[in-house]
């Protein structure tokens, strides 16, 4: 269990001052300047060693990935920071933002001087107003105090932040899309190759990171990353910020060490599963898009990357959206299936066609109104969908349905079973 | 769309920025690097539906003021319309005083967003979605996950999240709407924003000098 001391977050529930006063006595910009003295290699070698993989999901370590940057260049090269949290049970960044923003305007300055970029645009979600205004305040005060801006903290460096308000749209979390959105444009991914690094916003060298990972950057290399590794298990090292929403008696977001039982952080920080845990029937480990599991590993599972992964879920962003057992999890992952049809940009057809598909066979699953032989047709078309696509969230898409199918057939087939047995008509398919 | 006042709703036959959205639009085309002021396009938006919403009372985007922005930022006015369409928070036909959206994807919907949507149906006389009430005080839209999740149901209400709510909470904050009052956004419950309930499990051990 992550104790006080190893705190990244101090200010999560927003108890004390965000702004830089406040945020300067828990230890925010204390000499910056002595980091960027180490230089650019030092810097992301130093994140490299610590080990920090990507907090917005993916989780591709966040080293590796600013190294990609190119050391030259004769364009300008950007940061970008994916403040466009939409992914359904997350809210992690939405703290961050409004109560430590500092973490982020600092992290931005450390992460874009180890990448050589001039700027960073920070893409906050539309629906963070509230939010999005703590985060401009933060960066207007760290310009007056010289923190940012032409010489930044007195390091000769010139670096801007620049907080760019989005729309509402959830496909503008994928970093491509996010790039097209920033530059005035609707949000459909891009193409990779080119990856960003090589030709992102407007044309130039970017690297795409979510606000988490960029905030924790500063602690990291004050405190090294011999004790960021000391924190999480190997391969899946140090904090993380956790959102526990659902059927749990007290929903709260927490910072805790990678790899806690499950059990544990449920029952320690969120009051555990209403009616106790034997009253658990299934937990979506890490944000609407990754698979289910059922109280069987949940009793067990550890939550870091790999634990999740080889339970053929993910750890995703973190977000544990726990259900007992009164949930009708077929409704519940029908609604997930509208949420991305609503959500796909309709680029790809497998996507604009398969997600309205899934989400119709999904509405009539939870009813039983269908046979029980369109259960394999439904998981074929998810893998049809699948990997598929010019972006991830075809399978997003199509994740949380193959979950739903692995664990828990039974119960769709005993829905359709009832139906049919309270009224004889024939089954429609095909043609949804 | 372009127009239509078949839509049962007039488009205004001209549009200028006043003082206010000027001065924004002017600020935020300073925060893009020259030649690339098309990235102001999605936050000039705002500034629009805005000014719709000191003058009219309701916040919506006309296609005549598209058409000034297009002309500001160099832009063929279909870029403008094609961006104003795909993003789901321009408004792009007017709306009541008020507007309530209502998020009900899953991470909401497991602790009671039905009920917050037919508090919302009751109070208002609302039936259908992106609806106006008949005295035009609110318009009704279900979106999709707003990201607060361990406050849910969340009600949001123009730009401010009303969180932790239930049936009655609904009730009672559309009652203060009507009486002209707007409750402090947040947790309508008696939380530290995202800390559990009681009183946070975290950093009991490690303080901080208060900040004067």
């Amino acid at each position: 269990m992550l104790q006080d001391k190893d705190r990244i977050f101090t200010n999560l529930y927003g108890v004390h001052d965000p702004l830089l006063k406040g945020a300067r006595s828990r230890g925010d910009w204390d000499n910056t300047a002595a980091i960027l003295a180490r230089g650019r290699d030092a810097i992301i070698d130093e994140m490299k060693k610590s080990g920090l993989r990507g907090r917005g999901g993916a989780g591709f370590p966040t080293g590796l990935k600013w190294s990609f940057m190119p050391k030259q260049s004769d364009r300008p090269c950007y940061l970008v920071v994916n403040a466009d949290e939409s992914e359904p049970g997350t809210c992690k960044d939405r703290d961050i933002l409004r109560h430590d923003p500092h973490k982020l305007v600092e992290g931005c300055l450390v992460a874009g001087f180890a990448m050589g970029a001039c700027a960073a645009f920070i893409y906050v979600r539309g629906e963070f107003y509230n939010e999005g205004r703590m985060l401009q305040a933060a960066v207007d005060e760290a310009y007056e105090a010289g923190l940012i801006g032409k010489n930044a903290c007195g390091s000769g460096y010139a670096f801007d932040v620049v907080v760019h308000r989005g729309a509402g749209a959830y496909i503008c979390g994928e970093e491509t899309a996010l790039i097209e959105s920033l530059e005035g444009k609707k949000g459909m991914p891009r193409m990779k190759p080119p990856f960003p690094a090589g030709v992102g916003l407007y044309g130039c060298p970017s690297t795409v990171n979510n606000v988490e990972s960029i905030a924790v950057a500063p602690t990291i290399l004050r405190r090294g990353a011999e004790w960021f590794t000391s924190l999480g298990r190997p391969n899946n090292a140090g904090q993380k910020l956790f959102c526990i929403s659902g059927h749990v008696n007290k929903p709260c977001n927490v910072e805790e060490e990678l790899g806690i039982p499950m059990r544990e952080l449920i029952e320690k920080h969120a009051g555990g599963v209403r009616g106790g845990w034997d009253n658990l029937l299934s937990v979506i480990p890490g944000c609407a898009s990754v698979p289910m599991i059922p109280k069987s590993i949940c009793d067990e599972v550890l939550m870091d990357f790999d634990s999740l992964r080889a339970v053929r879920s993910g750890l995703g962003t973190a977000a544990v959206i726990v259900m007992d057992k009164s949930t009708d999890l077929i409704k519940a992952i029908a609604r997930l299936s509208k949420f991305y049809m609503h959500e796909s940009c309709g680029q790809c057809t497998p996507c604009r066609e398969g997600t309205g598909w899934m989400w119709r066979v999904m509405t009539r699953m939870a009813e039983g109104k269908a046979d029980i032989s369109e259960i394999d047709t439904l998981e074929q078309v998810t893998k049809q969908v699948e990997g598929h696509t010019i972006c991830a969230l075809g399978d997003a898409a199509a994740w949380p349905i193959q979950g739903l199918i692995r664990h828990f057939r039974p119960v769709m087939e005993e829905r359709i079973t009832a139906y049919k047995a309270r009224i004889s008509s024939p089954s429609r398919m095909a043609a949804e | 769309m372009a127009g239509s006042s078949s839509a049962g709703f007039e488009q205004p036959t001209s549009f200028a920025f006043d003082a206010e959205s000027e001065a924004e639009i002017a600020k935020l085309i300073a925060r893009y690097p020259e030649g690339k002021q098309a990235s102001a396009v999605i936050p000039s938006l705002y500034v629009i539906q805005k000014q719709m919403k000191r003058q009219t009372d309701s916040a919506w985007v006309p296609v005549k003021g598209m058409d000034v922005l297009a002309e500001r930022l160099g832009m063929a006015p279909i870029r403008v319309y094609e961006v104003a369409t795909f993003y789901f928070m321009f408004n792009m036909a007017p709306i009541g005083k008020y507007h309530l959206q209502l998020c009900t994807t899953t991470p909401c919907w497991l602790r009671g967003s039905d009920d917050i949507v037919a508090a919302c149906r009751e109070a208002t006389g609302i039936q259908g979605w992106k609806e106006t009430s008949a005295d035009g005080m609110f318009t009704m839209t279900e979106v999709e996950c707003v990201g607060a999740c361990v406050n849910s149901p969340i009600l949001q209400v123009d730009d401010d999240f009303y969180e932790d709510m239930d049936r009655e909470k609904t009730l009672a904050l559309i009652a203060a709407l009507r009486r002209g009052e707007k409750p402090k956004m947040g947790s309508m419950s008696d939380r530290q924003n995202s800390a559990p309930e009681g009183g946070p499990t975290t950093m009991l051990t490690l303080h901080f000098a208060p900040e004067a």
